[in-house]
C-alpha cells in the first residue's frame, strides 16, 4: 500500500507537510467512520444503541441481531437475488458493450456515425422519469415481480459502449484486423479470439461498475419487486426499517449485512475501481 | 466472386464453396455489425425511448392502472403548476442539490489538490478510502446517517449537547432535513469527484507547478493559477452530472424518516420531485399525474443539458 503510483522525479526537497496527512487522514476517517459505526450499532442491544454518550466499541450482540434479520425478512434469498441480478447485469453489460463497442470501433457499416451519436445522446436522459410507462410495459410483459424485470433493462449501458469503443480502438489496429481477415477469420472470430481477450481488463472494470451499481440500485427494484422472496438486499433493508420497533439496531444490522459483500469485494478490486474512475468517469 | 454454374457432375475434392454459401457468408459478414449493436438498440427502444415517449402520452390522461383511461388534454399540467406540493418538491429538490453539490465539489477540489502531491505516501490508501462511500448503497447510507442525526440519541446531537446547544430535530424541520439529506449525498459522492479531479490534475505537467514555484507562487496561487484552469472542463462535467443526479434523489427522503411515509414528513418538508412522482404514481395510482411530473423532470434535464452545451462551447471542451 505504501508504493506511490507516480514515480517521484524530484529529490526530497519538497516534503509533504504533516498538515496534509492530517487533513487526508481526517477525510479517510469521515469516509470510513459511518461504516464502522454501522457495524458497532449492529453489535449492541437496543439499550446501548440509545445510550449517551454513544458507544464506539463493538458489543457481542451481532449474531443475535443477524439472526433476527434472517428471521424477519428472507435475507438469504435477498442475498441470492442480489448476487444473481448484479452478476447478470455486470457480465451482460461487459459482453454486450464490448460487442457493440467493437462494431463501432472497428467495423465499417452504413449509418455507423449516426447510430453512435444516438448512443452518446442517450446517456443524458435519466431512466427515472419514465418509471410509470416502464412499469406498464413490465406488466404487459407479465414481468412484474420477476428478477428479469430488473436484469434486462439493467443491461443497457450507453456509457459502457462508449468506454469499450475507446479501448478497442486504442488496442486493435487496422493491420491486425486485415491480417486476421486474410487468414480467413470471420468477424465473430476476430471479436471473440482477438479483440475481446485484448480488452478483457477494461471489460472487467465495466462489469464491476455494473455489478456495484446494480447491487445498490433502489428505485426500480422497489417498484417492480413485490413479494419478499423477490427482494434484493436493498429492498429487504427497507422492509427491516418498517419493523424497527422490534429493535433499533435491526435496520443497521441489515444494512451492514447488505454492505459487507461489497466491502469484501472492494478490498480486492478497489484499486481497479479507483483506476476506472480516473480513466473514465463511471457514473453510479 | 467466381461465377461457376452449379456443376452437374460431383465437384472435385477441395473445390471452393458453392456460390450459395459464398452469398450466405457474405451476407452474414455484412449484417454482423448490425447484429452486434442490435441488443443495445432493441433494449433502448423498449425500455428507454418508448417509455419516454409514452410518458408524454400518459400525461394527457386521467390514467388509473386498473380502471379506465380518460383523455383530459393538458389538465394534469395546469393542475401540477397550481399544486403547492409540486412547488414544494421543486424547492426541496433544488435546495438539497445546492446544499450537497457546492460543499461536495469544493471539498473534492481541495482533497484532490492534496492527493496530487508527488511525494505523498500511502496515496493508494487515501484514494481507496475516499471511494468506500461510493460502493455503500444509498439505502444503507441513509439508515446510518438518520441514526447519526437522530433527535434523541444521535451522535451529532450528543456533540451539540456537549458544546452547550439544545438538541435539533433534524427530520422535522425544512432546513434540518435538507441538510441531513445533503450530507448523505455529499458523503457518497465526494470521493468519486475527488478522483475525477485528481485524474485531471495529474494531466497537468509538473513543470508548470515548478515554473510557478520558481516565480514565487505559493501553494494557493499555484492552485488558483495552474490547477483551476486545467480543471475547468471536469468541473463543468461534475456540476452537470450532480445536477442530473440531484433531480433523481429518491431513496434518501424515502428512508430518512420511517414514519414520514411517501411525503418525507407531514409537512412534505423533504419530499423531492422523484419521490413526489413515486407518491402520485405508485402510492395513489394517479399514473397520469405522475407522468406529468416525469415530463416536467424531462424538461428540467433538457434545460440543464442546454446550459451544459452553452458552457462547453464557450470554454472549449478538451477531455482526454
Amino acid at each position: 500500500m505504501s508504493a506511490p503510483p507516480r514515480k517521484a522525479r524530484r529529490p526530497a526537497h519538497s516534503r509533504v507537510s504533516p498538515a496534509v496527512y492530517l487533513t487526508l487522514g481526517g477525510m479517510a476517517f469521515l469516509s470510513l467512520f459511518p461504516l464502522y459505526w454501522m457495524f458497532v450499532v449492529s453489535t449492541t442491544d437496543s439499550a446501548t444503541a440509545t445510550s449517551l454518550p454513544p458507544r464506539i466499541v463493538p458489543g457481542g450482540n451481532f449474531l443475535h441481531l443477524a439472526g433476527l434479520v434472517f428471521e424477519i425478512v428472507p435475507f438469504v434469498q435477498a442475498l441470492v437475488n442480489s448476487i444473481a441480478v448484479s452478476t447478470a447485469i455486470g457480465v451482460g453489460q461487459a459482453l454486450l458493450c464490448a460487442l457493440a463497442g467493437f462494431a463501432f470501433a472497428k467495423l465499417h457499416f452504413r449509418g455507423r456515425n449516426v447510430l453512435f451519436l444516438i448512443v452518446v445522446l442517450t446517456m443524458t436522459v435519466p431512466a427515472q422519469l419514465s418509471v410509470i410507462p416502464q412499469y406498464l410495459i413490465m406488466s404487459r410483459l407479465n414481468w412484474v415481480d420477476t428478477l428479469q424485470a430488473v436484469i434486462v433493462p439493467g443491461l443497457l449501458s450507453a456509457f459502457g459502449i462508449f468506454w469499450m469503443r475507446q479501448h478497442i480502438a486504442s488496442v486493435i489496429d487496422d493491420e491486425l484486423m486485415h491480417a486476421a481477415r486474410v487468414d480467413g477469420a470471420s468477424t465473430w472470430q476476430i471479436f471473440w479470439r482477438i479483440a475481446f481477450p485484448l480488452v478483457r481488463p477494461a471489460a472487467f472494470v465495466l462489469g464491476l461498475f455494473g455489478f456495484v451499481t446494480a447491487w445498490n440500485d433502489f428505485l426500480w427494484p422497489f417498484i417492480v419487486l413485490k413479494s419478499p422472496e423477490r427482494y434484493t438486499v436493498q429492498i429487504a433493508i427497507k422492509a427491516l426499517q418498517n419493523s424497527r420497533d422490534i429493535d433499533l439496531g435491526l435496520a443497521m444490522a441489515g444494512s451492514f449485512l447488505a454492505t459487507l459483500p461489497l466491502l469484501v469485494l472492494f478490498v480486492f478490486v478497489g484499486r481497479r475501481l479507483v483506476q476506472g474512475i480516473m480513466e473514465g468517469a463511471f457514473k453510479g | 466472386m467466381t461465377t461457376t454454374l452449379a456443376p452437374a457432375t460431383p465437384p472435385d475434392a477441395g473445390a471452393p464453396p458453392t456460390r450459395y454459401r459464398h452469398i450466405q457468408q457474405g451476407l452474414r459478414e455484412r449484417l454482423a455489425p448490425y447484429a452486434y449493436i442490435a441488443p443495445f438498440f432493441v433494449l433502448f427502444f423498449i425500455f428507454g425511448l418508448f417509455p419516454l415517449l409514452f410518458t408524454f402520452y400518459v400525461a394527457l390522461f386521467e390514467w388509473n392502472p386498473i380502471g379506465e383511461h380518460r383523455y383530459i388534454g393538458l389538465t394534469n399540467f395546469t393542475e401540477l403548476f397550481q399544486d403547492p406540493r409540486f412547488w414544494g418538491a421543486l424547492r426541496n429538490t433544488f435546495s438539497i442539490w445546492l446544499l450537497s453539490t457546492v460543499p461536495q465539489l469544493l471539498l473534492a477540489l481541495g482533497v484532490a489538490h492534496l492527493l496530487n502531491q508527488v511525494r505523498l505516501r500511502a496515496a493508494t490508501f487515501f484514494r481507496m478510502a475516499v471511494l468506500v462511500p461510493y460502493v455503500t448503497s444509498v439505502a444503507a447510507t441513509t439508515i446510518v446517517f438518520a441514526q447519526l442525526f437522530d433527535r434523541d440519541y444521535g451522535m451529532l446531537n450528543w456533540f451539540l449537547e456537549l458544546l452547550g446547544f439544545a438538541h435539533i430535530d433534524f427530520t422535522a424541520s425544512v432546513w434540518g432535513s435538507h441538510l441531513m439529506i445533503a450530507t448523505m449525498v455529499a458523503w457518497r459522492w465526494t470521493g468519486y469527484n475527488t478522483l475525477l479531479y485528481l485524474a485531471s490534475l495529474q494531466a497537468v505537467p509538473r513543470e508548470l507547478y515548478e515554473a510557478a514555484a520558481v516565480d514565487g507562487a505559493g501553494s494557493w496561487q499555484q492552485f488558483r493559477h495552474v490547477s483551476l484552469p486545467a480543471l475547468r472542463p471536469i468541473i463543468v462535467f461534475t456540476v452537470v452530472t450532480s445536477t442530473i443526479g440531484g433531480l433523481q434523489i429518491f431513496t434518501e427522503p424515502l428512508l430518512v424518516n420511517p414514519v414520514g411515509g411517501l411525503t418525507c414528513g407531514a409537512a412534505r418538508q423533504c419530499q423531492t420531485l422523484t419521490l413526489f412522482l413515486y407518491e402520485q404514481g405508485f402510492g395513489r395510482f394517479h399514473f397520469g399525474y405522475g407522468a406529468a411530473i416525469g415530463v416536467t423532470l424531462f424538461a428540467l434535464v433538457v434545460i440543464i443539458a442546454l446550459i451544459n452545451y452553452l458552457l462547453i462551447t464557450r470554454i472549449r471542451w478538451e477531455r482526454p
